[in-house]
C-alpha cells in the first residue's frame, strides 16, 4: 500500500489538483480567517484581554463549550445507536427513518429553534408535562443543549454509517465462533474499527455546535450570565459598533475550537493506530 | 413567519437587485429601514412612486430592506448602497455619519429633527389585565412577568429601558440610585430576552409567556387588531418616552448614483399630508395635526419625554446604559 502511494504517478493531475485545492482553501477558508486574525491583531493585547475576560463573556464561553460538549456526547451515544440500527437491521420504514436523520442539515436553523421553543416552552406539548415534573427546558441551559443535540445528530450518524456498512458482520461471527461473548465482540472488534469515524463525527458535531446561533437564540432566553451563548455576545458587541470586542471574542472562540479539534484529531490518529495494531 | 426568515430573503433580493439595477434604465432607490416599518413603507413607496411618475414622468422603483436597526446601519456602513435610511434610533444614523457616508448635522436637514413620525412604548397585556398593571411601577412588583427584547440587540428594548428609567427618576424622591434599583427589579421580572421586538411579540403572543409585553405603540395596535381584542389589550402608562425614528439621505450614495433629488423628495413626501396620513394609518403618530385628527385610532394622551430632554441625546444614553459595563450590564453582574 505504502509503496503504491509513494510513486503516485499512476494517477495523473496531482500538481493541478493540489494547486487548485490550495487555492480554493485559501479563498474560502484561509483568507476570511486571516482577515479576522489581522483585524483582531490591530486592536492590541490590552483591549483583547479586557474584551475576552469580562465575566459575562467568560460565562458565555462556559455555556457554549459546556453545552456543545454535552450535546456532542449525547449524540455520540445515540448517534451510534441510530447508525447501528439503520445499517444492521432491515425493518419497514427504514428508508424514512434514514431520510429523517438529514432533516437537521436541511432545515433552516431559525425554523428549528422556533419549533423546539414552541415544543419545550412551558406551554408546549413537551414543555408542559416536563414542567409538572419540575424540569424547565426552554430558556435554560438544558434548552441550549437540546437545540445543539438536534443540529449535531446527523454529523455522528452520517460519518458512522459507511464505516459500519464496511464492517462485515462475518467479523463479529468469527469473533463469536472463537469464543468471544457478544459484549467482548463489540468491545474488542466493533468499537476499535469504528472508533476513528466515531470520533470524527463527534468532533464535527461539537464544532458545529460551537458556532451555532440561529436555533439557539430562540430557545435559550439569552439571559446574561445564564443562558447567553458566545455567538450572541459577538452579535451584541456588533450592535454597539464594538468591532474590536466582537473580533476578540470570535478569535478566542476560533483558537479554542482549533485546539480542541486538533486534540480530537490526535486522539483519532492514536485510536486508528491502536486499531490497526490490534 | 416570513418576517423571521426575512433578513436572508432581503439579502438575496438585494444581491439580485445589484445585478438588475445595473441594466435597468428606470430610476431606482433603496430605502434601508428597521423591522416593523415594512407595511408602512410598502404604502409610502406606492404612493410616492405614483406621485413621482405624475410629476417627472419617470418610473421609479423603490426597494426596501428591513432588519434590526443596528444591523441595517452596519450593512450600510459596509457598503449596502442605500439612498435613504429610515432607522429606529438617531444613534444608528450617527454611526453611519461617523463612517463618513452622511454629512454631520444631518438631523437638522429635515423638519422635526428629521423624524417625520413618532411612536412610543406602551404595555400589551392579556385580556382583562389579570395582574392589574397600570403603570411602570407595577412591572417591578414580585410575581409579574415582563417580556421585552434584549436592550443590547434591540432598538425597541432600549427605548423601553430608558422609558422605565426616566419614569423612576420622576417619581417623588427619585434619583439615579432609585432609578437603578427600579430598573434592576423590573429586569429581574424578565424571564426571556429575545434578540428583537418581533421575537418578543412571538414569546408573549404565541407561547403565552409573561403578563405584559413592552411594545412599540404601533406594534401593540397591530397585535390587538390582528390577534383580536378578545385576547389582548393595550395599557397606556402615565408616562413614556417619545420614540423618534429618524430618516436621512445617504450623501455618499446619492451623489454617486445621481439620485439626490428623488431621495430628498422621497423623504419630504413623508412630511406631506399624504405621507402623514399613511403613517397614521399604520399607527405611527404623525407630526401633522390634521393627520393626527384623522387617524384611524385615537392615540392615547400621555406625558412623553424625548431622549434629548431626559438623557442628553443618544450618545450619552448609549454610553451610560448600554455600553459594556453600563447600567444594563450591572443588573446582571450582581
Amino acid at each position: 500500500m505504502m509503496h503504491f502511494q509513494k510513486r503516485h504517478s499512476v494517477l495523473p493531475g496531482f500538481g493541478l489538483t493540489l494547486g487548485f485545492s490550495l487555492f480554493y482553501l485559501c479563498l474560502v477558508v484561509l483568507i476570511p480567517l486571516a482577515a479576522l486574525a489581522l483585524k483582531a491583531a490591530s486592536y492590541g493585547w490590552g483591549a483583547w484581554w479586557n474584551a475576552t475576560t469580562a465575566p459575562r463573556v467568560l460565562a458565555s464561553y462556559r455555556l457554549t463549550f459546556g453545552a456543545s460538549l454535552a450535546a456532542a456526547l449525547v449524540n455520540a451515544v445515540f448517534g451510534l445507536v441510530v447508525a447501528w440500527v439503520l445499517v444492521r437491521y432491515r425493518f419497514p420504514g427504514r428508508r424514512i427513518v434514514d431520510a429523517l436523520v438529514d432533516l437537521p442539515f436541511a432545515l433552516p436553523t431559525a425554523v428549528a429553534g422556533i419549533a423546539l421553543t414552541s415544543l419545550y416552552a412551558e406551554t408546549g406539548w413537551l414543555g408542559r408535562p416536563l414542567a409538572t415534573l419540575g424540569l424547565k427546558v426552554a430558556f435554560t441551559p438544558i434548552g441550549v443543549g437540546v437545540a445543539l443535540v438536534f443540529i449535531g445528530l446527523p454529523f455522528v450518524v452520517r460519518t458512522l454509517q459507511p464505516v459500519l456498512e464496511a464492517l462485515d458482520p462475518e467479523v463479529e461471527e468469527a469473533a463469536a465462533s472463537l469464543g468471544a461473548s457478544r459484549l467482548e465482540a463489540v468491545r474488542r472488534v466493533v468499537l476499535p474499527a469504528i472508533a476513528p469515524a466515531w470520533l470524527t463525527g463527534v468532533a464535527l458535531a461539537f464544532a458545529r455546535a460551537l458556532g451555532e446561533y440561529g436555533s439557539v437564540v430562540f430557545i435559550s432566553g439569552n439571559m446574561p450570565m445564564k443562558t447567553e451563548i458566545a455567538p450572541l455576545v459577538i452579535m451584541t458587541k456588533l450592535e454597539q459598533y464594538d468591532y474590536a470586542g466582537a473580533t476578540a471574542i470570535a478569535v478566542t472562540l476560533l483558537v479554542a475550537s482549533f485546539l480542541l479539534l486538533g486534540a480530537i484529531n490526535l486522539l483519532q490518529a492514536w485510536s486508528a493506530r491502536r486499531g490497526a495494531v490490534e | 413567519m416570513n418576517r423571521l426568515t426575512n433578513p436572508r430573503t432581503t439579502l438575496a433580493a438585494l444581491a439580485l437587485l445589484a445585478f438588475a439595477g445595473a441594466s435597468a434604465p428606470a430610476q431606482e432607490i433603496l430605502n434601508v429601514s428597521y423591522d416593523p416599518t415594512r407595511e408602512l413603507y410598502q404604502d409610502v413607496n406606492a404612493a410616492f412612486a405614483a406621485q413621482w411618475k405624475a410629476k417627472s414622468g419617470k418610473t421609479l422603483t423603490i426597494q426596501q430592506s428591513h432588519g434590526g436597526s443596528g444591523k441595517q446601519a452596519r450593512a450600510v456602513l459596509d457598503g449596502l448602497a442605500a439612498d435613504v435610511v429610515t432607522l429606529a434610533l438617531a444613534y444608528d444614523v450617527d454611526a453611519i455619519a461617523k463612517g463618513g457616508l452622511i454629512a454631520p448635522g444631518w438631523q437638522q436637514r429635515l423638519p422635526q429633527n428629521s423624524c417625520p413620525y413618532t411612536s412610543t412604548l406602551v404595555f400589551l397585556v392579556r385580556k382583562g389585565n389579570p395582574k392589574g398593571l397600570k403603570d411602570w411601577g407595577d412591572l417591578a412588583a414580585p410575581g409579574v412577568s415582563v417580556i421585552t427584547p434584549n436592550p443590547k440587540t434591540s432598538g425597541a428594548a432600549r427605548w423601553s429601558y430608558l422609558a422605565a428609567w426616566a419614569w423612576a427618576l420622576r417619581q417623588p424622591g427619585g434619583s439615579e440610585a432609585t432609578a437603578r434599583t427600579f430598573v434592576t427589579r423590573l429586569f429581574k421580572n424578565v424571564p426571556v430576552l429575545d434578540t428583537g421586538a418581533r421575537g418578543s411579540t412571538n414569546t408573549f403572543v404565541q407561547r403565552g409567556i409573561g403578563d405584559v409585553l413592552l411594545a412599540w405603540e404601533n406594534e401593540a395596535f397591530l397585535s390587538v387588531r390582528e390577534l383580536g381584542p378578545d385576547k389582548f389589550e393595550i395599557v397606556v402608562p402615565s408616562f413614556s418616552i417619545l420614540a423618534e425614528p429618524p430618516v436621512a439621505v445617504v450623501d455618499k450614495v446619492v451623489d454617486k448614483k445621481g439620485t439626490r433629488a428623488v431621495a430628498q423628495a422621497y423623504l419630504e413626501f413623508l412630511y406631506s399630508p399624504e405621507g402623514q396620513a399613511i403613517a397614521a394609518k399604520h399607527y405611527y403618530r404623525p407630526r401633522d395635526k390634521a393627520a393626527l385628527a384623522k387617524a384611524p385610532v385615537r392615540f392615547p394622551e400621555l406625558k412623553l419625554v424625548t431622549i434629548d430632554e431626559a438623557f442628553g441625546g443618544w450618545a450619552n444614553a448609549q454610553r451610560t446604559h448600554f455600553a459594556d459595563g453600563g447600567t444594563f450590564d450591572q443588573i446582571y453582574a450582581q
